[in-house]
């Protein structure tokens, strides 16, 4: 290889920028931060459990929105029986009515954008 | 052999520079596209397909006219065009790529373009252009930076790639027929739907690609002290003119069976063409002047006296070029349009925005086209 | 487009290594206290092995009949109005005859019919054009009762199904429809700029059991909807007794609107 020692030492420079923020994070403390979020306003038990929710909503949404939009069905029976309409607005929204403090927190936390709420409109915060 | 891109004297350097700056504008062009939306063009909701897609179109068929340089080499063993294949084949890597992202700049949501493979749909013949135009992509970057690599080494081209060479011939020929089907095949537009507008896309392209293959020979000619040989440029030109000649004679079966058969809905959009329709008339000056510069070459091609003079030649090419762009790249989309389906006239204009993003697509191609050329010219030249 | 992005990274890496997303049953606690939410949808749905729509152009001669009909299907599916007509999208929208019906090359309309106008909208055609045309299956023909549907998550915004269809009945968004909502309706979502969009024969209010909204709104009966395949409909019966047209029949599409001359 040429230049082997500028090669390497510029490889070093490199990883040391590229993981810079998660250095600085445990450097900081800033690195055991979770969001709290906010409670559902209603109701005590979600479609999912909480774990599953909290780690595959984004694919539970998008089977209910296949669903929904392609094969025409609107109910999700959960495995206890109980029935749901197939609605991110309608449903979800019903109980964990505060978007900006629900979805938003952990999202901005997590630097994820999902463009759901460009068509879906978001109800009004009932209080 | 790519870092031999990275060495040139001053012109080059300067032209890599000017492209890069239209790259530049081109690319905030799109942005603000992307941020506002396609509004900031001429479409409407009358004419939803224009310049992009007219320019996706013409493209498409210059980087089928490689086929015109690969074919006399490789199954006539022409010996004259053996240094200028691989000008076509480098050609045909840039127009792809070119077309490529004039789809992708004329989507309304670009981001979700995986989606053509994610749900591919065998049924839309957009499923199957993606797929030709990809594979063409792919087979011309092989074939030409392969058979260069073993002219470097001043070795035959490996064997394997002989087939796909053999193979790239009928391929050329598809990326452009089904791209005339994308048209043809919708009884809502009857200006688009005839059988003969995939032979006559095809007749354009070879002509349009081989004239534009001329233009860049005498160009490197002079720049680049690329010593083409008369003999090759002489062929090109010949099979230039005889597909020109079945283009010109496709476009007259056009016209006659639209004219003489007088189906309104048929002949309305040549009206509109050439005449104008409902006192709009946008496109006709461009038309004629299509038209005319159409015979003016086809006579000076005809010739062999002012087709063998060089000058008369690069004329001609240009004004050949000129005039298939003007009938494949303004007209051809748009007209299908206008009058829309309701029979009114809504007429279609780029905007500036449109302009600058074709002129930065079109820069990325030259940019990848320039290139491959200074490679390939140092390669050849390093050989000599 | 985050969504898009993980579902295409999804797709590539993790597809292929065969992870597919575990079908949520599995996951869920057996052992939740039932609890009927409800926000259920009707339980009753509108049904049909092929929906049509029948217009009685007769009825249509009240300029703000129509208008009105439009105006509810805007209203309830967020249809944003524009300023400039370049920009404009329409489900559902007025057209003279001789326009409507172009390809009848009309030399003389009764006057009757010079002052009618033609409400228009996505015939649904049986064999629709967009339908083949779409690349990535954004828009399909619901096998179970004829709808051409539209999936606004999956279109591309290539506007190759507005070059397919020989009705004018499709709108693309060019730019951001939001600011260009008057009143919201809530229930329903509005699109994003670069999709295509067109009427849905409502099957949002079939599946609650209600009439699609122009026809709830148009007087005198101006519009009948109901299944073409039931020869006791009412769409059947007036088929039966009065002669219909429908726009360019000759193209092959088969389109399910009717018109009553």
């Amino acid at each position: 290889m040429y230049d082997a020692g500028k090669v390497i030492v510029g490889l070093v420079i490199f990883l040391a920028l590229l993981t810079f923020p998660t250095w600085y994070n445990v450097a900081t403390g800033k690195a055991t931060y979770v969001p709290e979020l906010e409670k559902a306003v209603k109701g005590d038990q979600c479609v999912a459990d909480t774990e599953y929710m909290r780690a595959e909503h984004m694919d539970l949404l998008n089977e209910w929105r296949d669903k929904v939009v392609r094969d025409g069905e609107r109910i999700h029976t959960a495995p206890d029986g109980t029935k749901y309409n197939m609605s991110l607005t309608m449903t979800c929204l019903d109980c964990h009515s505060n978007k900006a403090n629900f979805c938003d927190k952990c999202h901005d936390y997590l630097s994820v954008d999902p463009y759901c709420y460009d068509c879906h409109i978001i109800p009004e915060v009932t209080k | 052999m790519i870092e031999k891109a990275l060495s040139g004297d001053k012109r080059y350097w300067s032209w890599v520079g000017f492209l890069a700056f239209a790259i530049g504008v081109g690319t905030l062009a799109w942005f603000r596209q992307y941020e506002l939306g396609l509004t900031i063009t001429g479409l409407s909701r009358d004419v939803t397909w224009g310049f992009y897609i007219a320019q996706f179109t013409f493209m498409v068929g210059v980087a089928a006219s490689a086929v015109m340089l690969v074919l006399p080499y490789y199954l006539h063993d022409n010996k004259s065009f053996g240094k200028i294949t691989i000008l076509g084949e480098f050609v045909a890597v840039g127009s792809c790529i070119v077309c490529m992202l004039f789809i992708f700049v004329d989507m309304g949501m670009p981001f979700r373009t995986p989606n053509v493979f994610i749900y591919a749909s065998p049924n839309s013949v957009m499923f199957w252009d993606t797929v030709v135009l990809f594979g063409y992509l792919v087979l011309n970057v092989i074939i030409g930076w392969t058979v260069l690599g073993a002219e470097r080494k001043q070795l035959p081209p490996p064997k394997w790639v002989k087939p796909l060479i053999i193979l790239s011939i009928p391929w050329a020929i598809s990326i452009h027929t089904v791209t005339a089907f994308l048209y043809s095949g919708l009884a809502a537009r009857p200006f688009w739907m005839t059988a003969v507008l995939a032979p006559r896309f095809l007749a354009s392209a070879f002509s349009a690609g081989p004239a534009l293959i001329i233009i860049l020979c005498l160009i490197l000619r002079k720049v680049a002290s690329f010593d083409v040989s008369k003999e090759a440029l002489q062929k090109l030109a010949v099979i230039m003119t005889y597909a020109m000649c079945i283009n010109v004679f496709l476009v007259l079966m056009e016209v006659f069976t639209a004219v003489y058969s007088s189906m309104p809905e048929h002949m309305a959009h040549f009206e509109y063409l050439f005449l104008g329709l409902d006192g709009k008339n946008a496109l006709a000056p461009f038309m004629w002047v299509s038209s005319i510069l159409a015979v003016v070459t086809l006579i000076l091609l005809l010739n062999p006296k002012t087709r063998r003079n060089e000058s008369i030649l690069a004329f001609a090419c240009v004004a050949l070029f000129v005039s298939l762009w003007i009938d494949k790249g303004m007209a051809m989309i748009v007209t299908g349009y206008i009058p829309n389906v309701m029979g009114v006239v809504h007429e279609y204009m780029p905007t500036l925005p449109e302009l600058l993003i074709t002129v930065g697509v079109y820069s990325i191609g030259a940019l990848i086209v320039t290139i491959l050329y200074k490679v390939a010219l140092t390669v050849k030249k390093n050989v000599a | 487009m985050a969504v898009d992005r993980r579902k295409f990274l999804r797709l590539t890496g993790l597809a292929a290594l065969g992870v597919a997303a575990k079908p949520i049953g599995i996951l869920a606690q057996e052992d939740i206290p039932a609890e009927i939410s409800g926000k259920l949808p009707q339980e009753n749905p509108l049904t049909a092995k092929r929906w049509a729509m029948v217009v009685d152009l007769e009825k249509c001669r009240d300029h703000e009949n129509i208008k009105d009909c439009a105006a509810a299907c805007h209203r309830v599916h967020n249809v944003p109005e524009f300023d400039n007509p370049k920009d404009e999208i329409k489900w559902m929208w007025e057209e003279d005859f001789r326009h409507a019906f172009h390809e009848q090359e009309i030399e003389h309309l009764p006057e009757k019919f010079e002052y009618t106008k033609v409400p228009l909208l996505c015939n649904h055609c049986d064999n629709p054009p967009c339908v083949r045309v779409c690349p990535t299956g954004s828009t399909w023909k619901r096998e179970s009762d004829g709808i051409v549907m539209m999936d606004w998550h999956r279109c591309i915004g290539c506007r190759y199904c507005i070059a397919a269809c020989p009705y004018g009945s499709r709108s693309f968004n060019w730019r951001d429809p939001r600011p260009f909502i008057k009143e919201t309706t809530p229930e329903f979502p509005t699109r994003m700029r670069g999709v295509v969009e067109k009427c849905t024969f409502c099957e949002e209010r079939l599946a609650q059991g209600q009439i699609p909204a122009c026809v709830e709104a148009a007087k005198n009966d101006a519009i009948a909807f109901g299944d073409l395949e039931d020869p006791n409909s009412k769409v059947r019966e007036l088929l039966r007794e009065r002669y219909s047209i429908r726009r360019k029949p000759g193209l092959g599409t088969h389109p399910e609107v009717y018109y009553l001359l």
